[in-house]
């Protein structure tokens, strides 16, 4: 009878610790929420809501400073934007090369190497990018403001730096998921294409591609949510000061404004930067929910 | 007659362009996927050369600064040495306290998500608060981790607040992965335990765990992998130091005190330190490790599927 309780409490035990871990992800979501917003709205009324999302000047350590962060946002929305427009493309045709064209051994070459981009620290990324591709296009520069008067040179720490590294960095992330998704067409689809006389280009691009779209798209989806959340690489290729984001100027992003004034802000500077944050957490949310929805309609479609 | 000849001809033009037509199309289609073969051959070449790129460079420039005294000494000017082994004291730390902590946790919620839990509200809203989770960028980690863990708790810039902020991040990675392994132990291996007069605690603990094994332990390679890879969560919550402990016992306070990973040392080295010898000669140990850690997944994961397949 004793042996009996025992095992039955022990049983409770396990349940409930069980629970309680399946709870800590609620439990932290739940928190990172309300701080972002608990921290992230006191700015908002210190500066002025409008003051500080539409405004353009950045000057948080002058004498009579200003927070306008309108800038920084557009930067994040025209970054992610073009490293999607020049990244979507090769990854969906890379899982095409991977799925349909490639013999295995080639595949079996490409598709390490892909992973491997998944894996590569972002630092390194950055590293490489203020390495190779600033002097690139500071000589760019040079060359195309060789004339200007308005231009401010940048030593070539500008917006197209930022897009070339995020829009390799979310190729992994594109290509994985477009594979999978690709993989998943029966082959039944295929092969009436093919029995009805379209070639193989054909086939893959008008049936096998259109059905495996939302697959693809969610692919898409997680690589917004990749370029926007994307912060130390492209901190140390983007440049420092708070610009319009024009190709060749030096600008920040809601994350890069984020790692490098965090350190020393302080006072409503430091609120402000909180602000950033939630508008950041605000996008994310937005990727999550769209790709969530997506998600379930795939699974509604199975 | 002569009508009938002339409609004739007619007809034959008319097959005769049709052909043409037909002939110049099939031309076309050729030329069109030809072109979308190259796009299609150049897209892959892009990601090995990338690739094949990063690697060489960082191990060209990289190569010659990784020595013994690189990895077993602290950069001192006084001393005259460059090292980074506080840097890689740190990164140990920082993924024993996570991983362990980390692990029971998400294994535990992997095992109540799989094992436990019926379809419902209380589900979906874990599945929906992981899934979050796994969205969230690194960045917000760390001011959440800085503000909560840093400052709302108290414990500053250390190793622990970091740990602490890491253990949210990789959460979703091993609760996925232990769920993938779940979902593969055959119900019969259940069936027969509990039949056998088995509880359902002795039975995860005996028979389901240690079947799902290979999957839990690639969720914590892989999570272990984006610790070491991992910068923006960690600096504002471990900070930068890079000191050694003088004696063993100076060990256990460190976790209370600031310490950057090697990650963040090869931030601040390339970035306001301009020590670019440094930066590579970490760039190359986390490349060997990245590949280290990507091996031993795929291992795993052949692994893994032999079981599956038997």
């Amino acid at each position: 009878m004793n042996s009996r309780i025992k095992v039955n409490s022990t049983e409770l035990i396990a349940k409930y610790v069980f629970i309680v871990s399946a709870a800590i992800a609620i439990f932290a979501v739940a928190s990172i929420t309300v701080y972002m917003i608990a921290k992230g709205t006191p700015a908002l009324k210190s500066v002025g809501a409008v003051d500080l999302l539409f405004g353009t000047s950045w000057k948080p350590t002058a004498d009579s400073p200003s927070y306008g962060i309108l800038y920084i946002i557009l930067t994040s929305i025209v970054g992610t934007t073009a490293s999607i427009l020049i990244g979507v493309p090769i990854a969906v045709l890379t899982a095409v090369f991977l799925t349909e064209v490639a013999s295995k051994r080639l595949a079996a070459i490409v598709q390490p190497a892909v992973e491997l981009l998944a894996a590569i620290p972002s630092v390194i990324y950055g590293l490489l990018g203020l390495m190779l591709l600033n002097p690139f296009m500071f000589k760019l520069e040079k060359i195309l403001f060789n004339d200007s008067e308005t231009h401010q040179f940048t030593g070539g720490s500008n917006l197209l730096s930022a897009i070339i590294v995020l829009a390799i960095m979310i190729l992994p992330t594109v290509v994985n998921v477009s594979v999978s998704s690709i993989k998943a067409v029966s082959f039944d689809l295929r092969a009436a294409s093919l029995a009805l006389g379209a070639s193989k280009i054909q086939t893959i691009f008008k049936v096998t591609l259109p059905a495996a779209k939302s697959g693809i798209l969610t692919g898409v989806v997680l690589g917004i949510g990749r370029a926007l959340g994307e912060a130390m690489a492209i901190n140390m290729v983007a440049g420092g000061s708070v610009n319009l984001p024009l190709p060749f100027s030096s600008v920040r992003f809601l994350t890069t404004q984020l790692v490098s004034e965090m350190g020393y802000a302080e006072g409503i500077h430091r609120q402000v930067l909180f602000t950033v944050g939630l508008v950041l957490y605000i996008f994310i949310m937005a990727v999550n929910i769209v790709l969530l929805k997506l998600r379930k309609e795939a699974s509604a479609n199975d | 007659m002569i009508n009938q000849a002339s409609i004739q001809s007619t007809i034959v033009s008319k097959d005769l362009a049709s052909n043409i037509s037909l002939v110049s199309k099939l031309n076309k289609r050729k030329i069109k996927d030809g072109i979308l073969y190259f796009f299609i051959y150049l897209s892959a070449a892009i990601s090995v050369v990338l690739l094949a790129s990063i690697i060489i460079y960082v191990l060209v420039k990289g190569y010659d600064k990784v020595s013994l005294s690189f990895l077993t000494s602290v950069t001192s000017v006084l001393k005259g040495t460059v090292g980074i082994a506080g840097n890689i004291l740190n990164t140990v730390i920082i993924i024993l306290i996570t991983m362990l902590i980390a692990t029971p946790i998400g294994v535990g919620a992997a095992i109540y998500l799989n094992e436990y839990a019926k379809p419902g509200r209380f589900v979906s809203i874990i599945e929906f608060a992981t899934e979050t989770l796994s969205g969230i960028p690194s960045i917000i980690f760390g001011l959440f981790g800085m503000m909560f863990f840093g400052q709302t708790l108290g414990f500053g810039y250390s190793l622990l607040t970091g740990s602490l902020t890491l253990i949210l991040m990789v959460l979703p990675l091993i609760t996925r992965n232990t769920q993938e392994a779940l979902k593969t132990v055959p119900d019969s291996y259940r069936h027969g335990a509990i039949g056998l007069g088995s509880g359902k605690w002795h039975m995860i603990r005996t028979i389901l765990i240690p079947s799902s094994l290979p999957g839990i332990i690639t969720g914590v390679i892989l999570a272990i992998g984006r610790i070491v890879g991992e910068s923006a969560a960690l600096l504002f919550t471990a900070g930068s130091a890079k000191i050694l402990p003088n004696t063993l016992a100076d060990l256990f306070p460190k976790v209370f005190q600031s310490g950057g990973t090697m990650t963040v040392q090869l931030y601040l080295s390339a970035t306001s330190e301009g020590d670019f010898d440094t930066a590579f000669g970490i760039a190359v140990v986390l490349l060997v490790l990245v590949f280290l850690i990507n091996l031993a997944t795929k291992k795993l994961a052949a692994r893994f599927d032999v079981t599956r397949r038997k």
